[in-house]
């Protein structure tokens, strides 16, 4: 494949582009690159992957020529570490990880146009895997006494309210 | 006074194993990406923050379990003169950014030189193996067991649904970046390179040519790495990436076996006037080495040339870097001057291999 640019030389460099949903790819020669002075990974002050996502960031439908009152994104703001959406969005990294929390809501189409998916089914920290699992059991259990509650066996509902008494404890330990 | 022997010489000791398809993977990467709970990521946190994230993640080393994959030396990147940072990059061995946007930045290198743990980088932690071949499931399988062990220790952050949590959106979900380094001369000749690239950016992955000092493009290798992390479990990243790897060996094999019998003199010619070159010429330039490095490579695979090893030239690789050069001769030294000790280098080295 030849370099877009100037059709001389081969394209060395391959880049997927998305702003406002709409893909574009760029395949261009290091020369081509270095004149732009930009897509020259590994090298500083050049090209990094946080240009590139600051436009994939920059998507919202109205910001196009800089309308009039800001987008309800650009007033997100992490309360843990104070970085707000509009900065996230120009620099293309969190601050902390609460920033994902404060930052829910945008998040879904931003992930989905990165890595096709908005969830992770990978490896769980075995640690925390443990406790995600007792909290999940802790629910089931309260919803089995509201259960025994309502059918008044009193006596089942004080075992599982023990029991989740001892899970509840299980979470507090670590 | 930090110990510098990571330094000193080109090769890892990995580098000089025989591994697996290593005329055309050069290497296999795995990099996971995790990051502490309760601390800003290092670009926002502060000199204490970062230096209390170091203290935390270096404690976790004298735990046996994490002992058990070796003996691990410290480096701090303060205690490092920049030259020697430089060697550390050209050796992959630390990225460019833990050398230029790290506060309280560490490496931690094995004794071998395959597992190095990178610290306060764009993330806390940054776990990484690095293996000589075509060993990416070996590498994803030692870097994950340290992931293990750092987590016994340490809490990660962690998010039900997103998973690890990391600086850069794009790392997000496993943290996971599975990349192999190819030498594919025989697809760029037959000018097939580039309907194989794009078929690979099809299936999640990204390709980038090796780049040297600056920009300048380096022979004929390419760096194939996943794109995603988030909604495919690791071992689905790493089997994708090996299947693809193992169709691009076998496209690369097919090609210079038809190099081979259809065009012998012509690869042979190639072949012995980039090895008179580097055998005596008296000024090579970074990017005239990288071609010619690539043709003796390929003549060394297809038994052309007798003497020389995969194993010299993966070393001359890395010795050929600027770095590198002005460890050997000197640190004051001009672009120009630069060309002619690496002529020298070259020429010495190839001389002594043939010797030997
Ligand atoms: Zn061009
Ligand atoms: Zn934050």
């Amino acid at each position: 494949m030849l370099c877009q640019e100037c059709n001389k030389r081969p394209a060395t460099l391959h880049f997927t582009k998305i702003v406002n949903g709409e893909k574009t790819e760029f395949h261009i020669c290091e020369s081509c690159a270095r004149e732009k002075g930009e897509m020259i990974p590994g090298t500083a002050g050049g090209f990094s992957i946080h240009n590139l996502l600051s436009g994939l960031l920059d998507f919202e439908p109205s910001g196009k020529n800089g309308s009039a009152g800001a987008p309800p994104a650009q007033s997100l703001r992490c309360e843990e570490c104070g970085m707000t959406y509009s900065q996230f969005s120009k620099i293309g990294r969190f601050g902390c990880s609460s920033c994902y929390k404060y930052f829910d809501s945008r998040l879904d189409p931003l992930f989905k146009r990165v890595h096709g998916s908005t969830s992770h089914v990978g490896k769980v920290p075995a640690r925390a895997g443990g406790r995600i699992k007792v909290k999940r059991q802790i629910t089931d259990l309260k919803r089995d006494l509201q259960e025994s509650i309502t059918q008044e066996e009193f006596e089942k509902a004080a075992q599982i309210r023990d029991q989740i008494r001892e899970l509840e404890k299980e979470i507090a330990e670590e | 006074m930090p110990n510098l022997r990571f330094t000193e010489k080109a090769l890892s000791d990995w580098m000089r194993s025989d591994a697996a398809d290593s005329e055309i993977v050069i290497s296999s990467r795995v990099r996971i990406a995790r990051n502490l709970q309760h601390y800003p990521f290092p670009m926002l946190a502060s000199n204490e923050q970062s230096e209390e994230v170091l203290n935390k993640l270096s404690e976790v080393l004298q735990y046996d379990d994490v002992h058990a994959f070796g003996d691990f030396h410290t480096l701090d990147l303060i205690d490092i003169d920049d030259l020697d940072k430089r060697v550390l990059v050209e050796k992959h061995l630390i990225s460019p950014s833990l050398v230029n946007e790290s506060r309280n930045g560490a490496v931690i290198l094995s004794e071998d030189e395959s597992v190095s743990i990178m610290i306060n980088e764009e993330d806390h932690l940054r776990i990484q193996c690095l293996y000589p071949g075509f060993q990416v499931k070996e590498a994803w399988e030692k870097a994950s067991a340290i992931d293990d062990a750092f987590e016994a220790h340490v809490d990660y952050a962690f998010d039900d649904r997103r998973g690890y949590l990391t600086s850069c959106p794009t790392n997000v979900g496993t943290g996971v970046r599975a990349s192999v380094m190819m030498h594919l001369p025989a697809l760029v000749m037959t000018q097939q390179i580039g309907r194989i690239l794009t078929a690979v950016s099809q299936v999640g992955l990204t390709v980038r040519g090796i780049y040297g000092e600056g920009s300048e493009a380096m022979g004929n290798l390419f760096q194939i790495s996943n794109q995603i992390t988030l909604g495919q479990t690791e071992q689905e990243v790493i089997d994708n990436l090996h299947s693809v790897v193992l169709q691009m060996i076998g496209h690369e094999r097919t090609a210079r076996e038809r190099l081979i019998t259809d065009s012998r003199l012509r690869i042979t010619d190639r072949v012995m006037r980039s090895y008179g070159i580097l055998s005596h010429a008296a000024i090579v330039d970074s990017k005239e080495a990288a071609q010619r490095l690539s043709d003796v490579r390929l003549g060394v695979d297809l038994g052309l040339l007798d003497g020389l090893s995969i194993t010299v030239m993966n070393e001359l690789n890395v010795m050929t870097q600027p770095g590198f050069l002005q460890k050997t001769f000197g640190e004051d030294m001009r672009t120009d001057e630069r060309d002619i000790y690496r002529a020298q280098l070259i020429r010495d080295t190839i001389n002594a291999a043939n010797q030997s």
